[in-house]
Protein backbone atom coordinates (compact mmCIF):
# COMPACT_ATOMS: atom_id res chain seq x y z
CA UNK A 1 0.00 0.00 0.00
CA UNK A 2 1.24 3.76 -0.43
CA UNK A 3 0.22 6.38 0.66
CA UNK A 4 -0.81 9.46 -1.10
CA UNK A 5 -1.21 12.58 -0.22
CA UNK A 6 -3.28 15.11 -1.71
CA UNK A 7 -2.41 19.31 -1.32
CA UNK A 8 -4.28 21.99 -3.13
CA UNK A 9 -1.80 24.82 -2.39
CA UNK A 10 -3.66 27.98 -2.76
CA UNK A 11 -2.62 30.72 -5.28
CA UNK A 12 -0.77 32.89 -2.68
CA UNK A 13 2.43 30.71 -2.04
CA UNK A 14 1.07 29.91 1.45
CA UNK A 15 0.44 26.74 2.29
CA UNK A 16 -3.01 26.46 2.85
CA UNK A 17 -3.93 26.17 7.08
CA UNK A 18 -6.54 23.54 6.06
CA UNK A 19 -3.98 21.68 4.24
CA UNK A 20 -1.57 21.77 7.13
CA UNK A 21 -3.87 19.86 8.76
CA UNK A 22 -4.05 16.68 5.87
CA UNK A 23 -0.79 16.67 5.69
CA UNK A 24 -0.49 16.44 10.12
CA UNK A 25 -3.22 13.42 9.91
CA UNK A 26 -1.15 11.51 6.72
CA UNK A 27 1.35 12.15 8.46
CA UNK A 28 0.07 10.85 11.97
CA UNK A 29 -1.15 7.76 9.99
CA UNK A 30 1.48 6.76 8.17
CA UNK A 31 4.61 7.22 10.72
CA UNK A 32 3.74 4.31 13.26
CA UNK A 33 2.77 2.02 10.51
CA UNK A 34 6.45 2.97 8.93
CA UNK A 35 8.05 2.17 12.53
CA UNK A 36 6.83 -0.90 12.42
CA UNK A 37 8.00 -2.03 9.41
CA UNK A 38 5.92 -1.20 6.64
CA UNK A 39 7.08 1.06 3.54
CA UNK A 40 4.31 3.91 3.32
CA UNK A 41 4.94 7.34 1.37
CA UNK A 42 3.49 10.17 1.32
CA UNK A 43 3.20 12.35 -2.02
CA UNK A 44 2.22 16.04 -2.04
CA UNK A 45 0.71 17.10 -4.89
CA UNK A 46 -0.49 20.44 -5.87
CA UNK A 47 -2.01 22.22 -8.95
CA UNK A 48 -0.39 25.93 -8.75
CA UNK A 49 2.22 28.66 -10.49
CA UNK A 50 5.66 27.90 -9.92
CA UNK A 51 6.31 29.92 -6.80
CA UNK A 52 3.50 27.64 -4.98
CA UNK A 53 6.77 25.54 -4.67
CA UNK A 54 7.71 27.15 -1.50
CA UNK A 55 4.15 25.73 0.33
CA UNK A 56 5.28 22.79 -1.03
CA UNK A 57 8.65 22.84 0.48
CA UNK A 58 6.89 23.33 3.84
CA UNK A 59 4.69 20.34 3.33
CA UNK A 60 8.16 18.31 2.46
CA UNK A 61 9.63 19.87 5.76
CA UNK A 62 6.80 18.51 8.03
CA UNK A 63 7.85 14.98 6.93
CA UNK A 64 6.19 14.33 3.27
CA UNK A 65 8.53 12.20 1.12
CA UNK A 66 8.14 13.73 -2.29
CA UNK A 67 5.96 16.24 -4.55
CA UNK A 68 4.49 16.58 -7.80
CA UNK A 69 3.59 20.27 -8.88
CA UNK A 70 0.97 20.77 -12.09
CA UNK A 71 1.89 24.33 -13.16
CA UNK A 72 1.16 25.82 -16.85
CA UNK A 73 0.05 29.11 -17.66
CA UNK A 74 -2.86 27.63 -19.16
CA UNK A 75 -4.42 26.71 -15.80
CA UNK A 76 -5.14 30.34 -15.01
CA UNK A 77 -8.44 30.98 -14.21
CA UNK A 78 -9.30 27.05 -13.54
CA UNK A 79 -12.64 26.76 -11.70
CA UNK A 80 -13.27 23.50 -9.05
CA UNK A 81 -14.00 20.98 -12.02
CA UNK A 82 -11.23 21.46 -13.93
CA UNK A 83 -9.10 21.80 -10.92
CA UNK A 84 -10.59 18.25 -9.83
CA UNK A 85 -10.01 16.88 -13.16
CA UNK A 86 -6.59 17.95 -13.38
CA UNK A 87 -5.61 16.54 -9.90
CA UNK A 88 -7.78 13.66 -10.63
CA UNK A 89 -5.36 12.29 -13.83
CA UNK A 90 -2.48 12.56 -11.69
CA UNK A 91 -3.88 10.61 -8.43
CA UNK A 92 -5.24 7.48 -11.10
CA UNK A 93 -1.89 7.76 -12.29
CA UNK A 94 0.33 7.94 -9.53
CA UNK A 95 -0.68 4.38 -7.87
CA UNK A 96 -1.91 5.65 -4.69
CA UNK A 97 -5.00 4.65 -2.12
CA UNK A 98 -5.26 7.01 -0.17
CA UNK A 99 -6.46 11.14 -0.56
CA UNK A 100 -5.89 13.40 2.22
CA UNK A 101 -7.31 16.91 1.12
CA UNK A 102 -7.80 19.70 3.33
CA UNK A 103 -12.17 20.58 3.68
CA UNK A 104 -11.70 24.43 2.52
CA UNK A 105 -9.10 26.21 0.46
CA UNK A 106 -9.04 30.02 2.66
CA UNK A 107 -8.96 31.54 -0.62
CA UNK A 108 -12.19 30.15 -2.56
CA UNK A 109 -14.57 28.82 -0.26
CA UNK A 110 -15.22 26.16 -2.40
CA UNK A 111 -15.52 23.00 -0.03
CA UNK A 112 -16.33 20.76 -3.11
CA UNK A 113 -12.51 19.63 -4.47
CA UNK A 114 -13.24 16.30 -2.12
CA UNK A 115 -16.29 15.36 -3.23
CA UNK A 116 -15.54 15.88 -7.03
CA UNK A 117 -12.13 13.63 -6.40
CA UNK A 118 -13.97 10.67 -5.27
CA UNK A 119 -16.54 11.12 -7.88
CA UNK A 120 -14.05 11.26 -11.16
CA UNK A 121 -11.95 8.51 -9.54
CA UNK A 122 -14.46 6.49 -8.53
CA UNK A 123 -13.69 6.22 -5.27
CA UNK A 124 -15.09 6.23 -1.81
CA UNK A 125 -15.89 9.45 -0.35
CA UNK A 126 -15.01 10.24 3.56
CA UNK A 127 -15.14 13.63 4.08
CA UNK A 128 -15.40 16.54 6.61
CA UNK A 129 -13.52 13.93 9.02
CA UNK A 130 -13.43 14.98 12.41
CA UNK A 131 -11.24 11.83 13.10
CA UNK A 132 -9.58 9.03 11.01
CA UNK A 133 -8.68 5.31 11.89
CA UNK A 134 -7.08 3.26 9.32
CA UNK A 135 -7.13 -0.57 9.91
CA UNK A 136 -3.97 -1.74 7.59
CA UNK A 137 -5.22 -5.25 8.32
CA UNK A 138 -8.56 -5.03 6.68
CA UNK A 139 -7.79 -1.83 4.04
CA UNK A 140 -9.96 0.48 5.35
CA UNK A 141 -10.42 3.49 6.43
CA UNK A 142 -13.31 4.96 9.12
CA UNK A 143 -13.87 8.52 9.70
CA UNK A 144 -16.17 10.67 11.97
CA UNK A 145 -17.71 13.29 9.45
CA UNK A 146 -18.71 16.18 11.38
CA UNK A 147 -20.76 18.67 10.04
CA UNK A 148 -23.40 20.99 10.30
CA UNK A 149 -26.43 18.38 10.62
CA UNK A 150 -24.28 16.17 13.04
CA UNK A 151 -21.33 13.20 13.41
CA UNK A 152 -21.80 10.44 11.44
CA UNK A 153 -19.26 7.52 11.53
CA UNK A 154 -18.55 5.82 8.22
CA UNK A 155 -16.14 3.72 6.92
CA UNK A 156 -14.60 2.40 3.26
CA UNK A 157 -12.02 0.21 1.78
CA UNK A 158 -9.49 1.62 -0.05
CA UNK A 159 -8.83 3.33 -2.42
CA UNK A 160 -10.64 6.70 -0.44
CA UNK A 161 -10.74 10.18 -0.67
CA UNK A 162 -10.52 11.68 2.76
CA UNK A 163 -11.26 15.03 3.72
CA UNK A 164 -10.18 16.83 6.87
CA UNK A 165 -11.92 19.33 9.36
CA UNK A 166 -9.84 22.29 11.00
CA UNK A 167 -9.13 20.94 14.73
CA UNK A 168 -8.72 17.53 13.67
CA UNK A 169 -5.30 17.94 14.90
CA UNK A 170 -2.42 20.50 15.64
CA UNK A 171 -0.34 20.64 12.86
CA UNK A 172 3.73 20.15 13.76
CA UNK A 173 5.97 22.86 12.71
CA UNK A 174 8.66 21.91 11.02
CA UNK A 175 11.90 20.75 12.89
CA UNK A 176 15.57 22.02 11.80
CA UNK A 177 16.18 18.00 10.46
CA UNK A 178 13.18 18.29 8.64
CA UNK A 179 13.43 21.55 6.71
CA UNK A 180 17.11 20.45 6.19
CA UNK A 181 15.98 16.93 4.77
CA UNK A 182 13.25 18.80 2.46
CA UNK A 183 16.08 20.71 0.62
CA UNK A 184 17.18 17.38 -0.57
CA UNK A 185 13.53 16.04 -1.65
CA UNK A 186 12.32 16.78 -5.04
CA UNK A 187 9.86 18.57 -6.35
CA UNK A 188 8.47 17.01 -9.75
CA UNK A 189 6.89 20.12 -11.74
CA UNK A 190 5.04 18.67 -14.49
CA UNK A 191 3.22 21.21 -17.83
CA UNK A 192 -0.68 19.72 -18.71
CA UNK A 193 1.10 18.10 -21.96
CA UNK A 194 3.39 15.76 -19.14
CA UNK A 195 0.17 14.29 -17.61
CA UNK A 196 -2.11 14.01 -20.86
CA UNK A 197 -4.64 17.07 -20.80
CA UNK A 198 -4.76 19.62 -23.79
CA UNK A 199 -4.89 23.18 -22.51
CA UNK A 200 -8.38 23.67 -24.60
CA UNK A 201 -9.85 21.59 -21.64
CA UNK A 202 -9.07 23.92 -18.63
CA UNK A 203 -8.60 27.63 -17.81
CA UNK A 204 -10.90 30.30 -18.61
CA UNK A 205 -11.66 28.73 -22.22
CA UNK A 206 -12.74 25.21 -20.41
CA UNK A 207 -14.52 26.79 -17.48
CA UNK A 208 -18.13 25.47 -17.12
CA UNK A 209 -19.76 29.40 -16.37
CA UNK A 210 -19.45 32.82 -17.56
CA UNK A 211 -18.93 36.12 -15.10
CA UNK A 212 -21.83 38.60 -16.07
CA UNK A 213 -21.33 41.06 -13.89
CA UNK A 214 -18.94 41.47 -10.47
CA UNK A 215 -19.39 44.89 -8.50
CA UNK A 216 -18.14 46.08 -5.47
CA UNK A 217 -20.75 45.86 -2.59
CA UNK A 218 -21.86 49.50 -1.83
CA UNK A 219 -20.05 50.46 1.48
CA UNK A 220 -22.49 50.52 4.39
CA UNK A 221 -24.65 53.94 5.66
CA UNK A 222 -22.95 55.61 8.19
CA UNK A 223 -24.87 53.82 11.56
CA UNK A 224 -25.80 55.75 14.43
CA UNK A 225 -22.93 55.51 17.52
CA UNK A 226 -24.27 56.18 21.25
CA UNK A 227 -22.35 56.06 24.12
CA UNK A 228 -23.84 53.79 27.26
CA UNK A 229 -24.45 56.10 29.63
CA UNK A 230 -27.27 54.13 31.94
CA UNK A 231 -29.63 54.14 28.84
CA UNK A 232 -27.83 52.36 25.95
CA UNK A 233 -30.00 49.16 26.01
CA UNK A 234 -33.24 51.36 25.79
CA UNK A 235 -32.40 52.74 23.00
CA UNK A 236 -30.83 49.52 21.47
CA UNK A 237 -34.30 48.58 21.61
CA UNK A 238 -36.15 51.48 20.83
CA UNK A 239 -34.13 51.02 17.61
CA UNK A 240 -34.74 47.51 16.80
CA UNK A 241 -38.18 48.14 17.32
CA UNK A 242 -38.37 51.27 14.86
CA UNK A 243 -36.98 48.79 11.99
CA UNK A 244 -39.31 45.99 13.04
CA UNK A 245 -36.74 43.73 14.01
CA UNK A 246 -38.19 42.40 17.07
CA UNK B 1 -41.64 27.73 -19.03
CA UNK B 2 -38.53 26.33 -17.40
CA UNK B 3 -38.46 23.47 -15.15
CA UNK B 4 -36.95 24.21 -12.00
CA UNK B 5 -36.07 21.14 -10.18
CA UNK B 6 -34.81 21.55 -6.19
CA UNK B 7 -33.62 19.19 -3.65
CA UNK B 8 -35.78 19.16 -0.78
CA UNK B 9 -33.37 18.68 2.36
CA UNK B 10 -35.10 17.32 5.63
CA UNK B 11 -33.36 15.68 9.08
CA UNK B 12 -35.49 13.54 11.52
CA UNK B 13 -38.83 13.40 9.29
CA UNK B 14 -39.12 16.93 9.07
CA UNK B 15 -38.30 19.15 5.99
CA UNK B 16 -35.58 21.83 6.19
CA UNK B 17 -36.77 25.63 5.71
CA UNK B 18 -34.69 25.74 2.42
CA UNK B 19 -37.09 24.12 0.25
CA UNK B 20 -39.58 26.98 0.50
CA UNK B 21 -36.96 28.96 -0.13
CA UNK B 22 -35.25 27.10 -2.75
CA UNK B 23 -39.15 26.94 -4.21
CA UNK B 24 -39.22 30.59 -4.05
CA UNK B 25 -36.12 31.28 -6.61
CA UNK B 26 -36.87 28.56 -8.66
CA UNK B 27 -40.79 29.95 -9.51
CA UNK B 28 -39.09 33.28 -10.88
CA UNK B 29 -38.03 30.69 -13.59
CA UNK B 30 -40.84 28.47 -14.07
CA UNK B 31 -42.31 26.10 -12.58
CA UNK B 32 -40.48 24.42 -9.44
CA UNK B 33 -40.50 20.27 -8.60
CA UNK B 34 -39.45 19.04 -5.58
CA UNK B 35 -37.47 16.08 -5.18
CA UNK B 36 -37.26 14.10 -1.89
CA UNK B 37 -35.59 11.46 -1.76
CA UNK B 38 -36.48 9.56 1.69
CA UNK B 39 -36.31 6.23 3.61
CA UNK B 40 -38.83 3.51 2.50
CA UNK B 41 -42.31 4.40 3.98
CA UNK B 42 -41.94 8.57 4.66
CA UNK B 43 -41.95 10.39 0.93
CA UNK B 44 -45.45 11.14 1.66
CA UNK B 45 -45.54 12.40 5.23
CA UNK B 46 -42.13 14.54 4.04
CA UNK B 47 -44.61 16.07 1.20
CA UNK B 48 -47.68 16.80 2.87
CA UNK B 49 -45.10 19.35 5.04
CA UNK B 50 -44.39 21.31 1.57
CA UNK B 51 -48.41 22.79 1.48
CA UNK B 52 -47.66 26.10 2.47
CA UNK B 53 -44.73 25.99 -0.37
CA UNK B 54 -44.74 26.95 -3.59
CA UNK B 55 -43.88 23.71 -4.91
CA UNK B 56 -46.24 22.43 -7.10
CA UNK B 57 -44.92 18.70 -7.72
CA UNK B 58 -43.01 16.35 -5.65
CA UNK B 59 -41.31 13.65 -7.28
CA UNK B 60 -39.83 11.10 -4.44
CA UNK B 61 -37.77 8.40 -4.02
CA UNK B 62 -37.50 5.84 -1.65
CA UNK B 63 -34.60 3.99 -0.40
CA UNK B 64 -32.74 2.49 2.47
CA UNK B 65 -29.53 2.83 0.71
CA UNK B 66 -29.31 6.35 1.43
CA UNK B 67 -29.25 6.40 5.34
CA UNK B 68 -27.00 3.05 5.26
CA UNK B 69 -24.62 4.01 2.24
CA UNK B 70 -24.75 8.23 2.16
CA UNK B 71 -24.03 10.80 -0.36
CA UNK B 72 -23.20 7.93 -3.72
CA UNK B 73 -26.92 6.79 -3.57
CA UNK B 74 -28.32 9.87 -3.37
CA UNK B 75 -26.37 11.11 -6.35
CA UNK B 76 -27.50 7.79 -8.51
CA UNK B 77 -31.86 8.53 -7.43
CA UNK B 78 -30.68 12.52 -8.73
CA UNK B 79 -28.93 11.54 -11.76
CA UNK B 80 -32.08 9.35 -12.98
CA UNK B 81 -34.86 11.70 -11.58
CA UNK B 82 -32.69 14.61 -13.70
CA UNK B 83 -32.24 12.56 -16.67
CA UNK B 84 -36.06 11.77 -16.65
CA UNK B 85 -37.58 15.10 -15.25
CA UNK B 86 -34.55 17.19 -17.89
CA UNK B 87 -34.90 20.33 -16.08
CA UNK B 88 -33.17 23.61 -17.18
CA UNK B 89 -31.41 24.21 -13.98
CA UNK B 90 -30.98 22.02 -10.52
CA UNK B 91 -31.18 23.99 -7.12
CA UNK B 92 -29.96 22.41 -3.87
CA UNK B 93 -29.19 23.91 -0.39
CA UNK B 94 -25.97 25.27 0.39
CA UNK B 95 -25.11 23.19 3.09
CA UNK B 96 -22.00 21.01 3.46
CA UNK B 97 -23.11 18.12 2.02
CA UNK B 98 -25.58 19.66 -0.47
CA UNK B 99 -22.57 21.21 -2.17
CA UNK B 100 -21.05 18.59 -2.15
CA UNK B 101 -23.42 16.55 -4.37
CA UNK B 102 -23.81 19.80 -6.69
CA UNK B 103 -20.12 19.10 -7.19
CA UNK B 104 -19.89 15.63 -7.96
CA UNK B 105 -23.80 15.87 -10.03
CA UNK B 106 -22.42 18.70 -12.30
CA UNK B 107 -19.54 16.27 -13.24
CA UNK B 108 -22.36 13.56 -13.72
CA UNK B 109 -24.33 15.43 -16.18
CA UNK B 110 -21.11 17.58 -17.63
CA UNK B 111 -22.71 20.93 -16.34
CA UNK B 112 -21.27 24.10 -14.43
CA UNK B 113 -21.99 24.30 -10.60
CA UNK B 114 -22.15 27.68 -8.64
CA UNK B 115 -22.15 27.20 -5.00
CA UNK B 116 -23.11 29.22 -2.66
CA UNK B 117 -25.40 31.33 -4.48
CA UNK B 118 -27.20 34.38 -2.69
CA UNK B 119 -29.80 34.72 -5.62
CA UNK B 120 -31.31 33.50 -8.48
CA UNK B 121 -32.97 34.96 -11.68
CA UNK B 122 -35.61 33.88 -14.30
CA UNK B 123 -32.53 33.98 -16.37
CA UNK B 124 -31.18 31.12 -14.54
CA UNK B 125 -28.32 33.20 -13.24
CA UNK B 126 -27.16 33.26 -9.82
CA UNK B 127 -24.93 35.78 -7.76
CA UNK B 128 -22.35 35.19 -5.19
CA UNK B 129 -21.41 36.96 -2.72
CA UNK B 130 -17.31 36.78 -2.84
CA UNK B 131 -14.41 37.96 -0.56
CA UNK B 132 -15.77 38.40 2.57
CA UNK B 133 -18.97 39.73 0.79
CA UNK B 134 -17.05 42.91 -0.12
CA UNK B 135 -18.02 42.01 -3.90
CA UNK B 136 -21.39 39.99 -5.50
CA UNK B 137 -20.63 38.89 -8.92
CA UNK B 138 -23.35 37.22 -11.11
CA UNK B 139 -22.39 34.19 -13.39
CA UNK B 140 -24.36 32.20 -15.59
CA UNK B 141 -23.70 28.28 -16.42
CA UNK B 142 -22.57 27.63 -19.97
CA UNK B 143 -22.46 24.34 -20.58
CA UNK B 144 -24.83 21.84 -19.35
CA UNK B 145 -27.99 22.03 -16.55
CA UNK B 146 -26.94 24.66 -14.31
CA UNK B 147 -26.56 23.21 -10.95
CA UNK B 148 -26.40 26.16 -8.15
CA UNK B 149 -26.65 25.37 -4.47
CA UNK B 150 -28.25 28.37 -2.53
CA UNK B 151 -27.32 29.60 1.05
CA UNK B 152 -30.10 29.30 3.25
CA UNK B 153 -32.19 32.29 4.16
CA UNK B 154 -30.84 34.15 1.08
CA UNK B 155 -34.69 34.86 0.84
CA UNK B 156 -37.97 35.59 2.32
CA UNK B 157 -40.11 32.10 1.37
CA UNK B 158 -43.04 32.87 -0.37
CA UNK B 159 -45.49 31.02 1.62
CA UNK B 160 -47.94 28.84 -1.07
CA UNK B 161 -51.40 26.95 -0.21
CA UNK B 162 -51.34 23.66 -1.39
CA UNK B 163 -50.02 20.63 -0.99
CA UNK B 164 -48.36 19.58 -3.82
CA UNK B 165 -48.58 16.58 -6.39
CA UNK B 166 -46.95 14.03 -5.05
CA UNK B 167 -45.80 10.94 -7.07
CA UNK B 168 -43.16 8.08 -6.08
CA UNK B 169 -40.59 7.10 -8.72
CA UNK B 170 -38.51 4.26 -8.39
CA UNK B 171 -34.16 4.71 -9.20
CA UNK B 172 -31.69 1.63 -8.88
CA UNK B 173 -28.75 2.41 -6.60
CA UNK B 174 -25.88 1.34 -8.41
CA UNK B 175 -23.72 -1.67 -6.28
CA UNK B 176 -20.67 0.94 -6.65
CA UNK B 177 -22.40 3.69 -4.96
CA UNK B 178 -22.24 1.36 -1.43
CA UNK B 179 -18.27 1.66 -1.00
CA UNK B 180 -19.32 3.52 1.94
CA UNK B 181 -21.11 2.52 4.67
CA UNK B 182 -22.96 4.52 7.52
CA UNK B 183 -22.23 2.69 11.10
CA UNK B 184 -23.50 5.47 12.95
CA UNK B 185 -25.13 9.14 13.03
CA UNK B 186 -26.22 11.37 15.48
CA UNK B 187 -28.14 14.46 14.41
CA UNK B 188 -27.08 17.91 15.53
CA UNK B 189 -28.30 18.75 19.33
CA UNK B 190 -30.55 21.11 18.08
CA UNK B 191 -31.46 22.98 21.39
CA UNK B 192 -34.72 25.79 21.71
CA UNK B 193 -32.64 27.88 19.30
CA UNK B 194 -32.66 28.03 15.47
CA UNK B 195 -29.58 26.78 13.09
CA UNK B 196 -26.99 29.50 12.71
CA UNK B 197 -26.76 29.58 9.14
CA UNK B 198 -31.15 29.63 8.97
CA UNK B 199 -31.44 31.69 11.90
CA UNK B 200 -33.18 35.40 10.86
CA UNK B 201 -31.88 37.22 14.20
CA UNK B 202 -28.10 36.00 15.03
CA UNK B 203 -26.49 37.30 18.62
CA UNK B 204 -22.70 36.59 18.83
CA UNK B 205 -20.46 37.07 21.61
CA UNK B 206 -16.78 37.43 21.52
CA UNK B 207 -14.01 38.19 23.83
CA UNK B 208 -15.66 40.82 25.78
CA UNK B 209 -18.36 38.10 27.35
CA UNK B 210 -15.18 36.69 29.33
CA UNK B 211 -16.11 33.28 29.00
CA UNK B 212 -20.35 34.30 30.04
CA UNK B 213 -22.82 33.90 27.46
CA UNK B 214 -26.00 34.35 29.30
CA UNK B 215 -26.85 37.35 28.76
CA UNK B 216 -26.30 36.87 24.93
CA UNK B 217 -28.13 33.55 25.09
CA UNK B 218 -30.98 34.99 27.39
CA UNK B 219 -31.41 37.75 24.94
CA UNK B 220 -30.83 34.95 21.81
CA UNK B 221 -34.08 33.07 23.34
CA UNK B 222 -36.01 36.00 23.94
CA UNK B 223 -35.77 37.23 20.34
CA UNK B 224 -35.68 33.08 18.72
CA UNK B 225 -31.85 33.93 17.31
CA UNK B 226 -29.22 31.79 17.26
CA UNK B 227 -25.89 32.07 19.08
CA UNK B 228 -22.91 32.88 17.42
CA UNK B 229 -19.51 33.19 18.87
CA UNK B 230 -15.88 35.28 17.18
CA UNK B 231 -12.53 33.01 16.68
CA UNK B 232 -11.16 34.06 19.85
CA UNK B 233 -14.13 33.01 21.98
CA UNK B 234 -14.45 29.67 20.39
CA UNK B 235 -10.47 29.23 20.97
CA UNK B 236 -11.14 30.13 24.43
CA UNK B 237 -13.23 27.18 24.94
CA UNK B 238 -15.91 29.09 25.84
CA UNK B 239 -18.57 28.25 23.19
CA UNK B 240 -18.18 25.16 20.54
CA UNK B 241 -16.46 25.71 17.30
CA UNK B 242 -19.49 25.13 15.78
CA UNK B 243 -20.98 28.55 16.79
CA UNK B 244 -17.87 30.41 15.30
CA UNK B 245 -18.96 32.97 13.09
CA UNK B 246 -15.82 34.09 10.66
CA UNK B 247 -13.38 33.28 7.50
CA UNK B 248 -12.41 30.32 9.46
CA UNK B 249 -16.07 29.30 10.48
CA UNK B 250 -19.73 29.82 9.40
CA UNK B 251 -20.77 32.48 6.94
CA UNK B 252 -24.09 33.95 8.22
CA UNK B 253 -26.60 36.79 6.80
CA UNK B 254 -29.38 37.60 9.22
CA UNK B 255 -32.06 40.26 8.80
CA UNK B 256 -30.11 41.24 12.32
CA UNK B 257 -26.88 40.46 13.49
CA UNK B 258 -25.75 41.58 17.38
CA UNK B 259 -22.06 41.28 17.80
CA UNK B 260 -21.65 41.82 21.82
CA UNK B 261 -18.07 42.26 22.73
CA UNK B 262 -16.56 41.77 19.66
CA UNK B 263 -13.62 44.27 17.69
CA UNK B 264 -14.57 43.41 14.59
CA UNK B 265 -11.68 41.73 13.14
CA UNK B 266 -11.71 41.10 9.24
CA UNK B 267 -12.26 37.64 10.01
CA UNK B 268 -15.03 37.89 11.51
CA UNK B 269 -16.58 40.04 9.83
CA UNK B 270 -16.29 38.13 6.52
CA UNK B 271 -18.93 36.07 8.16
CA UNK B 272 -21.50 38.32 8.86
CA UNK B 273 -21.04 41.77 6.95
CA UNK B 274 -23.82 40.74 4.54
CA UNK B 275 -26.57 40.98 7.56
CA UNK B 276 -29.27 43.28 6.70
CA UNK B 277 -28.97 44.92 9.88
CA UNK B 278 -25.96 45.33 12.30
CA UNK B 279 -25.78 45.76 15.35
CA UNK B 280 -22.62 45.99 17.80
CA UNK B 281 -22.00 46.91 21.58
CA UNK B 282 -18.05 47.33 22.57
CA UNK B 283 -16.42 48.92 25.45
CA UNK B 284 -14.08 50.12 23.11
CA UNK B 285 -15.09 53.45 21.17
CA UNK B 286 -12.61 52.76 18.51
CA UNK B 287 -13.51 48.69 17.87
CA UNK B 288 -13.68 48.08 14.14
CA UNK B 289 -17.17 45.91 14.20
CA UNK B 290 -18.57 50.31 14.85
CA UNK B 291 -17.10 50.64 11.29
CA UNK B 292 -19.70 48.42 9.58
CA UNK B 293 -22.60 48.31 12.33
CA UNK B 294 -25.99 50.20 11.68
CA UNK B 295 -25.96 50.81 15.42
CA UNK B 296 -23.54 50.93 17.96
CA UNK B 297 -24.04 50.76 21.35
CA UNK B 298 -20.48 52.04 23.08
CA UNK B 299 -20.60 50.22 26.30
CA UNK B 300 -20.99 47.32 28.53
CA UNK B 301 -22.80 43.90 27.27
CA UNK B 302 -23.62 43.01 30.71
CA UNK B 303 -25.66 46.22 31.40
CA UNK B 304 -26.79 46.46 27.84
CA UNK B 305 -28.12 43.78 26.51
CA UNK B 306 -30.33 42.91 29.82
CA UNK B 307 -32.04 45.92 29.53
CA UNK B 308 -33.04 45.50 25.72
CA UNK B 309 -34.56 42.55 26.86
CA UNK B 310 -36.49 44.45 29.45
CA UNK B 311 -37.56 46.63 27.21
CA UNK B 312 -38.56 44.55 24.38
CA UNK B 313 -40.30 42.57 27.09
CA UNK B 314 -42.13 45.23 28.63
CA UNK B 315 -43.21 46.35 25.15
CA UNK B 316 -44.81 42.86 24.57
CA UNK B 317 -46.40 42.64 27.89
Amino acid sequence: MVNGLLDRASVDAVLNDLDEYAIEEALRIVEPLNSAGATHSITLISMGPDRASEAIRKGLSMGADEAILISDPALSGSDALTTSKVLAKVISEGGFDLVFCGTESTDARMSVIPAMLAERLGWAQLTFAGSVKVDPSSSSVEIARMSESGVEVMSASLPCVVSVIEKINEPRYPSFKGIMAAKKKTIATKSLSDIGISPSEVGISGAWSAVLDAKARPPRDKGIKIEDSGEGGLKLAEFLQEKRLV
Amino acid sequence: MAKVLILVDHASGKVAKTAGELATFAKRAGDCIGLILAPEGQSQALSEQLANTVIGQVIAVESNDFAKHGQACLLDAITQIVEKVKPDAILIPSTSAGKEIAGRLAIRLNSGVITDAIDFASDLSATQSVFGGSFTVASKVSAGIPVITIRPSAIEAEVGSSAPAFEKVDAVISEKAKRVTITDSKPAVKGGRPELTEAKVVISGGRGTNGDFKPVEALADLLGAAVGASRAATDAGWYPHTHQVGQTGKTVSPQLYLACGISGAIQHRAGMQTSKTIVAINKDPEAPIFDVADFGVVGDLFAVLPQVGQAISAKRA
